[in-house]
This record gives C-alpha cells, sequence and structure tokens, in this order.
C-alpha cells in the first residue's frame, strides 16, 4: 500500500508531463473498505438525525425559538 | 517516581508516522466504545434524575434533547480522556483493551472525535434548550479533560477527590436544563456524587494498586500506603452517608427515600468499617465497598427518580 509519484510538471524520472503513469493512490483492503463504510453511514445518520432534532424542536419551541435571553 | 510508565512507546514520532499512512481500521464500535458507554449511562441517569425532582413542567422533546447533549457532551470527555490517557491505558491492565492502545484508533483521531462532539453538544444544549446548562455542560467537560485528567490524574493523590467533580455535575445541569437556574437542591446532589467519588475509587485503587504503580498515577495507595487509603475511606464515607439522608430530612424527598438512604448508607457505613480494620484479605472487603457503593449511589438516584417522577406523575393524573 502507499502512493505512486505524480507527475506535477516538468519530467520526472523520465516521465514526461504529458504521460499518465498508472496511480492506484491508496488501495484499501476490503476491511478497510468495510470500516469506512461503516463510519460513513454512522456519520449520515448522525447528521440525518441533527436535522430531524432542529426540526422537530423548532416545531416544539414555536416562534419562541428564536427569542434568545443571555 | 516516574509519572509515564515505561513500555508507553506507541506515541513516538516513527510510530506516529507510519500509523498516519495506513488507512483507519477504526470501527463505529470503536468510536462508541472511545466514549465510554457504561460511565456515559451513570451520567444520563443521574441528568435525568436532576431533570425529574427539578420544580415545574419540561416539555419532553426539550428533555430529551437535554439528555442527548448530556450524553454526547460526557462521551466527548470519555474520547478526550483517551486520548490523553493513551500511554497509561496502555500499560493498566483494566484499560489495556481500550481503541487507542490497541491501535484500531489513532490520538489524533480521538482527539478529532472528542473535540467535535464537545462541540456539537454544548452547541445544541444552548440553541435548543439554555445557555446555563450549555455552560455547565461545557465546564463540566473542561474540568474532567483539562483539571482532571491532564493536571491532576498524574500529579496528586487528591486527583479523584477534586476530579470527583466532573462526575458529579450531571444533576445540575439535568436540574438546569429544566428550570434555567440552580437552587440547593441540586447542589445537595452534587454534594452526594462528591463525596461518594473518593471511597469508590479508593477501594478499587486498594486492589489495584499494583495496576495504578505501574502506569505511574499517584492514587491514594501508591502514594500513602493502604492504611492511609482504608482511614480515608471510612472519613469520607462518614461525610457521604448524612449527605445521603440530608434531601429527606431538609424535605426536598419523601420517607421510602429517607429509608433508602439510611439503610443502604449503614450498610456503606459497615462495609468502610470492615475495609478500615480488615487486614487479610483485604482485597475481599475492597471488592465489596466497591461494588456496594455502584448500587448505594444508583439506589439512592432510583428511589428520588420514582418518588419525584412516579409520584408526580400521579398526582399531576389525579389533579
Amino acid at each position: 500500500m502507499g502512493r505512486a509519484d505524480r507527475p506535477v510538471g516538468g519530467v520526472i524520472d523520465g516521465i514526461a508531463m504529458n504521460e499518465h503513469p498508472k496511480d492506484d493512490g491508496i488501495v484499501l483492503t476490503e476491511a478497510q473498505k468495510r470500516a469506512r463504510r461503516s463510519r460513513s453511514i454512522a456519520i449520515a445518520l448522525a447528521l440525518a438525525a441533527l436535522v430531524i432534532l432542529f426540526y422537530v424542536m423548532t416545531l416544539v419551541k414555536g416562534p419562541i425559538v428564536l427569542v434568545r435571553p443571555i | 517516581m516516574s509519572l509515564v510508565g515505561e513500555g508507553a512507546d506507541f506515541r513516538g514520532p516513527i510510530a506516529a508516522a507510519t500509523r498516519l499512512a495506513e488507512p483507519s481500521l477504526a470501527t463505529v464500535g470503536d468510536y462508541i466504545a472511545l466514549m465510554k458507554p457504561r460511565v456515559m449511562s451513570l451520567v444520563v441517569f443521574t441528568a435525568l434524575v436532576g431533570m425529574v425532582v427539578a420544580p415545574g413542567s419540561l416539555h419532553p422533546m426539550i428533555g430529551f434533547t437535554a439528555l442527548l447533549c448530556i450524553a454526547v457532551g460526557a462521551g466527548a470527555a470519555g474520547a478526550l480522556n483517551m486520548w490523553y490517557d493513551a500511554d497509561i491505558d496502555a500499560i493498566m491492565t483494566r484499560t489495556q483493551r481500550r481503541p487507542v492502545p490497541m491501535g484500531r484508533v489513532q490520538q489524533g483521531e480521538a482527539l478529532a472525535f472528542g473535540l467535535t462532539l464537545a462541540g456539537f453538544a454544548i452547541v445544541v444544549l444552548g440553541l435548543l434548550v439554555n445557555m446555563l446548562a450549555a455552560a455547565l455542560l461545557a465546564f463540566t467537560i473542561f474540568f474532567y479533560v483539562v483539571i482532571y485528567t491532564i493536571w491532576l490524574k498524574r500529579s496528586t493523590p487528591q486527583n479523584i477527590v477534586i476530579g470527583g467533580a466532573a462526575g458529579a455535575f450531571p444533576p445540575m445541569i439535568g436540574w438546569a436544563a429544566a428550570t434555567g437556574s440552580l437552587s440547593l437542591e441540586p447542589i445537595l446532589l452534587f454534594m452526594i456524587i462528591f463525596f461518594w467519588t473518593p471511597p469508590h475509587f479508593w477501594a478499587l485503587a486498594l486492589y489495584r494498586t499494583q495496576d495504578y504503580a505501574r502506569a505511574g498515577i499517584p492514587m491514594l495507595p501508591v502514594v500513602a500506603g493502604e492504611t492511609s487509603t482504608r482511614r480515608h475511606i471510612l472519613l469520607y464515607t462518614l461525610i457521604l452517608v448524612p449527605l445521603g439522608v440530608a434531601p429527606w430530612a431538609l424535605g426536598f424527598a419523601g420517607m421510602l427515600y429517607g429509608l433508602t438512604a439510611a439503610v443502604t448508607g449503614s450498610i456503606m457505613l459497615a462495609l468502610a468499617l470492615q475495609v478500615f480494620s480488615e487486614r487479610q484479605p483485604a482485597e475481599r472487603a475492597a471488592r465489596q465497598l466497591f461494588a456496594f457503593s455502584i448500587l448505594y449511589l444508583f439506589l439512592l438516584f432510583a428511589v428520588l427518580l420514582v418518588e419525584r417522577g412516579w409520584g408526580g406523575l400521579i398526582a399531576r393524573l389525579a389533579a
């Protein structure tokens, strides 16, 4: 696992700028892909829950939601 | 005595650099473990009691939101504690299977996770419930992470005495969420947890002394010895037991609570006396006190919840 050199200009190691060597980037294992997917789903669910929470609380509090004495 | 134990080399720059290049294998379960779910459940329970015993009515949705924010705030404090304590967690038997010492979550990830959760919990509590509750939650997280974890834990045997305040704040936050103010009653609940914490943790430390010593944590048995710890346990229990009865004596709680506090307080005192006087086998008495102290606190708060929560609900329905 690792990063391939990516030419950003000029000639690097004999590869011209217009040539694109095979760059796979970081290749995740199946376990890493599963872990990333589960984390992504959890973040999505948390964000959705936050949206629903704010929506419901706005209904519950009504116009007073904008009144914010400190 | 070294305060940072040997063998905690995973904070080294080479290891850190190597790990940064590796995609994370952390699962959702690892992040939940970072939030110390068992501690979180106790925090939510005591906050709920603070909320229920508070005067006036609270919309269930606002109550739910407050508890959610308090739970997430407690989880944030737990994650930040694991971020900072990763070195000693790796040494202690009780903590070495946590996600950071196991290498499943990197320290930086735990830090980012904790800060993000803390930010969300405080802001949402302030926006949707009230500013006093949010300020108290922010102070609790700050107290637990900075005052206790970073400062006191590794520097003084009084670490859990002062640091115990962090665990005592949730009923006050619950009360503040319900009323927007504070009074003597939530302060009394705070005092009960505050004086419960030292005998509870020192009982644990008595039979985990070697673990704490190896990690370089100056717990009372490590620094002052077992005899002094036993004396301190008894002293704090002598303060705790009358405090436990105080809500009934001051008219905040009913007969059932008073009776429960008196009976369980007597058992707690008897166990503290046993720890004080019994030398062999020392571990058994300490284990019994540790286990019973959890039940003691749970019963006090549960009875208060039943009396004031269900009692109040029945009274409202009858009216």
